[in-house]
């Protein structure tokens, strides 16, 4: 190997070690090989031309549409299943109007306009066009679209629920609201490299053949649901690391928990408690919905039950063996009382003992876990603790679900939530010290940004 | 002993560290234009100005004002000479009991002393952690705009 590496530095004449097959001493040879690989490049350039390029599908100024109530309400379910109006609405802005900015590694990517209004919507689209773009991540006109929009798991969905889907959609009020320009650097923008992404990733095909439970909720799950797209870490080039599906990630500065260790938790979640949960954002024994999981679960709260129990179930089945951790029971010789825990102590007693003292009213009405059941408090990433301190849990959209907690941004300085942070892991869980809780607020502040 | 600069004067403290802000307002200082209304951050009646920022002094412990200025309703005018807000909110009649309005005075001098002419979107979701049970909203919004018009 280093040989060669030598011979390739020298004149090619006093190359001995070169086989004599790659010599080119001999004119025909070098010609030759001169002509194959022009031939070679030009077969290379329309190949990768034919992979980069999509055919527009034709506008249509008035698609063919149906509005029987039953399609509607299928539909109207089915884009519930899919979570889009979480994307794909600004905050205060219009249902399915697009603009708002997913805070990706990359750069800021701003969700579109899925209203059927005919300029800047979905209004001239036909329901294969509407097709495509899930199947296939590529928009009506040609360009590829970016894998923020969960193609790669939408892909799964069966032909009549994405038809259902769409004609729920073009039957939403339409809104003018042209596509906001991404922040994304110059070498992501030249959107055809996508093809080779999807190379990678997208395995695209419907998933809707047999349907017990179990693989209606994977069907669920899977696909419209893509609830993997934030609970899968993601390698470099944002693509999902399926050898580790559902462990956990990070993403909008909120740590995404890992969904197959619910059987690991100080109490086990349950199929009835995954059902709460999603139906109303509250976890009895683990807490409530926030952060971008917030918008998800008052979406999901609109599903029929058999739907929420079908994503139950099929959590309930890729679970991997509960660990006891032995840590728990050595924990409090880990645990040690800091300097900051006094004044942690200070700061919970006149900030947050009035909802989370174990006297407070708040934590003896309907189902509040106490904080030490708390699936935040018990992470090993302090992220989503700092995150609930610092935004609280703003009030929801729906009204039906009234959990609430106040923001601390303005009313706590970093060294305080730091100590309170570290107070409640030590008070409440049975788990070692955070480290590195400065920069964490650090990284939190940042994430909390408008991009 | 905390030291505590509210409305511009100094105070020495003696209450517990932990004491919520409201409570040494009221009850040590005698100040009490800010109201307790739930205790939980909800509704807003306990609005006061801690460093420039409005914030619910129910859930403020005096620990955590550090040497941030304070601002109450008391700092800003007097019944002689009310402050621009404050008299605005009279000539636009936005109180109906009062209970809340202290508070909304305060969230929103918090927002015009660095927004003097906010927009409409940015007004309304600044005033949105604060309630009034009578449901005066809509004139409080009016008596905001007015200053903000009226300001250079």
């Amino acid at each position: 190997m280093r040989s060669d590496a030598r011979c390739w530095a020298r004149p090619q004449h006093a190359c001995s070690a070169l086989p004599s097959w790659l010599s080119f001493s001999n004119r025909t040879m070098k010609s030759r090989l001169l002509r194959y690989s022009a031939i070679g490049a030009a077969l290379l350039g329309v190949f990768a031309v034919a992979m980069m390029w999509r055919p527009p599908i034709a506008a249509e100024a008035s698609p063919r549409v149906a509005r029987d109530p039953d399609t509607m309400a299928r539909g109207a379910r089915v884009v519930a299943q899919g979570d889009c109006i979480v994307c794909h609405t600004a905050q205060g802005g219009s249902s399915y109007a697009g603009g708002l900015a997913l805070k990706t590694p990359f750069g800021a990517i701003y969700s579109t306009n899925i209203t059927p209004d005919p300029r800047t919507g979905i209004g001239q689209w036909t329901a294969a066009a509407f097709r495509r773009a899930l199947r296939n991540g590529v928009s009506r006109d040609g360009h590829w679209l970016y894998p923020a929009f969960p193609y790669v798991h939408y892909t799964r969905m069966s032909d009549t629920d994405i038809a259902d889907a769409y004609a729920y959609l073009m039957s939403r009020p339409a809104v003018y609201a042209p596509a906001k320009k991404n922040g994304l650097p110059l070498v992501f923008r030249f959107r055809p490299s996508l093809a080779f992404w999807d190379l990678l990733y997208l395995r695209s095909g419907a998933n809707a053949r047999d349907m017990d439970p179990v693989a209606r909720g994977r069907y669920l799950a899977e696909g419209a649901g893509h609830c993997s797209s934030c609970h899968t870490p993601l390698d470099l080039i944002g693509g999902e690391r399926r050898s580790h599906a559902y462990d956990g990630s990070v993403l909008d500065g909120w740590r995404a928990p890992a969904l197959n260790t619910l059987l690991s938790a100080s109490v086990p979640w349950t199929r009835s408690e995954l059902i709460a949960y999603f139906s109303t954002g509250l976890g009895p024994h683990h807490g409530a919905a926030a952060g971008p999981m917030q918008p998800v679960v008052e979406n999901m709260a609109k599903l029929p039950t058999v739907d929420l129990a079908a994503i139950a179930d099929y959590l309930l089945s890729i679970q991997k063996q509960p660990v006891r951790s032995s840590q728990a029971a050595s924990a409090p010789d880990q645990r040690r009382t800091t300097e900051g825990d006094a004044r942690g102590e200070r700061i919970f007693a006149g900030a947050c003992g009035s909802c989370h003292e174990s006297t407070a009213p708040m934590t003896n009405m309907s189902d509040r876990p106490s904080l030490g059941l708390s699936t935040a408090v018990n992470a090993d990433d302090p992220r989503d603790t700092v995150q609930v301190i610092l935004g609280g849990i703003p009030w929801p959209q729906e009204p039906s679900q009234a959990l609430y907690m106040p923001p601390f941004e303005d009313v706590l300085s970093d060294p305080d939530i730091a100590d309170l942070a570290q107070y409640l892991r030590t008070r409440f869980a049975d788990k070692e010290n955070w480290t590195d809780l400065a920069n964490t607020i650090a990284a939190v502040h940042e994430s909390r940004r408008a991009p | 002993m905390i030291n505590l600069t509210v409305n511009g004067k100094s105070h020495a403290i003696t209450a517990d560290p932990d004491t919520p802000l409201l409570y040494v307002l009221r009850n040590e200082l005698a100040l009490n234009g800010a109201k307790f209304g739930c205790g939980m951050g909800q509704c807003g009646a306990c609005t006061v100005i801690v460093g420039g920022k409005a914030v619910f002094s129910c859930l403020v412990p005096l620990a955590a004002v550090g040497d941030r200025p304070v601002t109450t309703i008391e700092g800003l005018g007097s019944k002689e000479r009310p402050n621009p807000l404050q008299a605005a909110f009279i000539e636009h009649q936005a109180v109906q009991c009062g209970y809340c309005i202290a508070g909304m005075i305060m969230r929103a001098q918090a927002l015009l002393n660095v927004d003097p002419h906010p927009n409409e979107a940015t007004l309304r979701s600044h005033m949105e952690p604060n309630l009034c049970r009578c449901g005066t909203h809509m004139r409080i919004l009016r008596a905001i705009r007015a200053v903000a018009q009226a300001s250079p």
